[in-house]
């Protein structure tokens, strides 16, 4: 378990992650889905992570902003629990609730949790089926075999992620053969076809032009009202954009959470104000 | 004045250095020519001396008594004209009937006939160790690649395939003989040589599938995973199809490698002569396992050491060095071949 060395490290520089903390867990309401206390997180003896804790709403779009390898991806996996699959990952100390529910008790499944958590990646990758199979596929894990439930389910679902107008008469094509924009929409599609609760989305626009950058922005803004939805993203109008809060990371700690409106115009900290105003990063 | 002696030094020095360099680089080539040379001179005698054997000048330009019959005893006599005739065992038979008496005739073992019975022996040979070697490999590079979690024990088990690669033939076949055909009583038989020589080519199988698995992007396992899946479920439906045609065109190369092999499956599938094709003279299908065959790399083998070289004997010798390396050139043409489309219609 957690060291004495790091105890007292932790120890000392808790001023600054407490305070950042005390804001976002402060403002946390009833409805709380993702509730982190804690978390000290390390990638073998790297840790990348430091004292975490933060609450996101339900039904809100929570962005996660700071520099680069401040640890913002490394938080969003350790929600669907895809750090598992990293051998050198560890999570040190921390808990992470999730829908009232530890999602490292031995009771739960970490394929039932991803089925609630889905996950849209930096880099689409849509899989080389069709596009029909692309959305049916974490159905089809999942067990179903029934021909019209899925036909429902795809349909459905690529309509709620805008593409259906785009791909309805080519379904069995390839999904390799689609632009970069509507691929990452795909993906999101593939994600809300198996009805989870939250939708991680880490950097969802960062390989797409604007335009296509735009309607992800706005599926983003549909999907809301049915999704919790967490996305990673380096751009301070995407945030501004598309959140409703707004978490500050750096150097693998959370500084800043509060409403967006309110991070963007009246920062508490002064790093998060430098972030923002692009005096580094 | 300093100053011109050190610029005539230092163009001395160049000059030195341009012949240095001119003799590495004329050393470096004639390695590079010996090679080309050996390799010429032994592919040039081979079809000098094999193509004549094996290819005809009229319509269907093959011998096909050569592609088609078993080997026989060579029959060398002259006919009533004084002229040589050479006649394997069954025409020379027939021959003797026909003109009544018996024919004095010098007789050279394994020279006439042909070698059918051999490629079909190493056709088989072949395909049975690829399928082996293939599913065991597969499934190793599987457990390697996708689920090991790295620690002291996989790096044994990493060293010890390393190893094996490293093991000389003979000592497979001398394994192979202790286990397979003593030890598990399955005397000199097909099933023997395929085991002997799979696990002689598991490690490039192995190295082989491992590479193909790593080739798949690694968003096809998250991409399934973060939907649900468990991890054979992404291995299955989102690894595997895209990694088996590398794996397959990969092995290909290890079928030149178990084709090729003689110390193997000399003392655990092969046979020097045996008239019968693989599939005749069968009390049951069980029995198809645990019958020796012959092979061509055994032949050529048995031909070279055992029987007297001399001008009657040379065309089967030449012959099946011929035939046997055009089987070998055409699967590794086909191995290229299919790598290369392979690439091309590589869906990412
Ligand atoms: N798989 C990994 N193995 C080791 N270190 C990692 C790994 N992934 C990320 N890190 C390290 O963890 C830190 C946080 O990375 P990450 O969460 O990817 O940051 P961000 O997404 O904010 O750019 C970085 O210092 C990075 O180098
Ligand atoms: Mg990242």
């Amino acid at each position: 378990m957690v060291s004495g060395g790091v105890g007292e490290m932790e120890a000392k520089e808790t001023g600054l992650s407490r305070d950042a903390a005390d804001d976002g867990v402060g403002e946390a309401r009833a409805d709380t889905i993702i509730s982190v206390r804690g978390l000290d997180f390390f990638y073998g003896p790297i840790q990348a992570l430091f004292d975490v804790s933060l609450d996101i709403p339900r039904n809100l779009v929570t962005a996660f902003i700071g520099p680069s390898g401040c640890g913002k991806t490394t938080l969003l996996r350790c929600f669907n629990r895809m750090n598992d699959l990293n051998e050198e990952a560890r999570l040190v100390r921390g808990t992470i609730m999730i829908g009232g529910v530890d999602i490292h008790d031995a009771a739960v499944d970490p394929i039932e949790l991803r089925k609630r958590v889905g996950m849209v990646f930096q880099r689409s990758n849509p899989f080389p089926k069709s596009i029909y199979e692309n959305v049916a596929y974490g159905l089809r894990v999942g067990g179903l075999r029934d021909k019209g439930a899925l036909d429902e389910v795809v349909e459905r679902s690529l309509r709620n992620a805008a593409l259906w107008d785009e791909v309805r008469d080519r379904l069995g094509d390839s999904a390799m053969a689609l632009s970069g924009g509507q691929q990452q929409r795909l993906c999101i599609a593939r994600a809300i076809a198996v009805e989870p609760d939250i939708i991680l989305m880490d950097e969802p626009c960062s390989g797409l032009d604007p335009i296509a950058t735009m309607k992800v922005e706005e599926l983003i803004h549909d999907l809301k009202r049915r999704y919790t939805i967490v996305i990673v993203t380096h751009n301070m109008q995407q945030a501004s954009r598309c959140s409703d809060r707004t978490a500050f990371f750096y150097l693998g700690r959370l500084v800043e959470l509060g409403e967006t409106m309110r991070v963007f115009t009246n920062p508490a900290h002064k790093q998060t104000e430098d972030y923002i105003t692009g005096r580094f990063g | 004045m300093r100053a011109i002696a050190m610029g005539r030094g230092a163009s001395v020095r160049a000059g030195w250095r341009r012949a240095a360099e001119a003799a590495v680089v004329l050393a470096l080539r004639g390695a590079t020519y010996a090679i080309l040379l050996a390799a010429g001179f032994v592919f040039a005698d081979i079809v000098w001396k094999g193509a004549p054997v094996v290819l005809r000048p009229t319509p269907p330009f093959v011998n096909v008594g050569f592609l088609t019959q078993a080997p026989q005893t060579l029959h060398v006599f002259e006919d009533g004209a004084g002229r040589e005739v050479r006649l394997g065992e069954r025409d020379f038979r027939e021959f003797q009937a026909r003109s009544g008496r018996a024919v004095a005739a010098r007789s050279f073992a394994h020279a006439g006939g042909g070698i059918m019975p051999c490629i079909v022996g190493t056709v088989l040979l072949t395909l049975g160790s690829i399928a082996i070697a293939l599913v065991l490999g597969i499934l190793c590079a599987i457990y390697l690649s996708e689920y090991s979690r790295q620690g002291p024990f996989i790096r044994v088990v990493r060293l010890a395939i390393v190893n094996l690669a490293g093991v000389p033939s003979i000592v497979f076949g001398l394994f192979g003989f202790a286990l397979f055909v003593l030890f598990f009583g399955w005397n000199v038989s097909l099933l023997a040589g395929w085991c002997t020589l799979a696990a002689m080519v598991l490690p490039v199988i192995i190295t082989a599938c491992e590479e193909s698995l790593r080739s798949v992007p690694a968003g096809f396992r998250e991409g399934a995973l973060a939907l649900g899946a468990t991890r054979w479920q992404a291995i299955w439906t989102n690894v595997l199809p895209h990694a088996l045609p590398g794996m397959l065109t990969s092995s290909i190369l290890g079928i030149t490698r178990v084709a090729g092999e003689t110390a193997p499956i000399m003392f655990t599938a092969a046979y020097v002569i045996r008239d019968d094709l693989p599939w005749q003279g069968l009390g049951n299908a069980g029995e198809f396992f645990f019958q020796g065959v012959m092979a061509l790399p055994y032949h050529i083998y048995y031909l070279s050491s055992k029987v007297p070289p001399n001008e009657y004997t040379r065309d089967a010798r030449y012959g099946t060095v011929f035939v046997f390396l055009a089987l070998v050139f055409a699967i590794t043409l086909m191995s290229i071949l299919l790598r290369a489309r392979m690439r091309r219609s590589r869906p990412w």
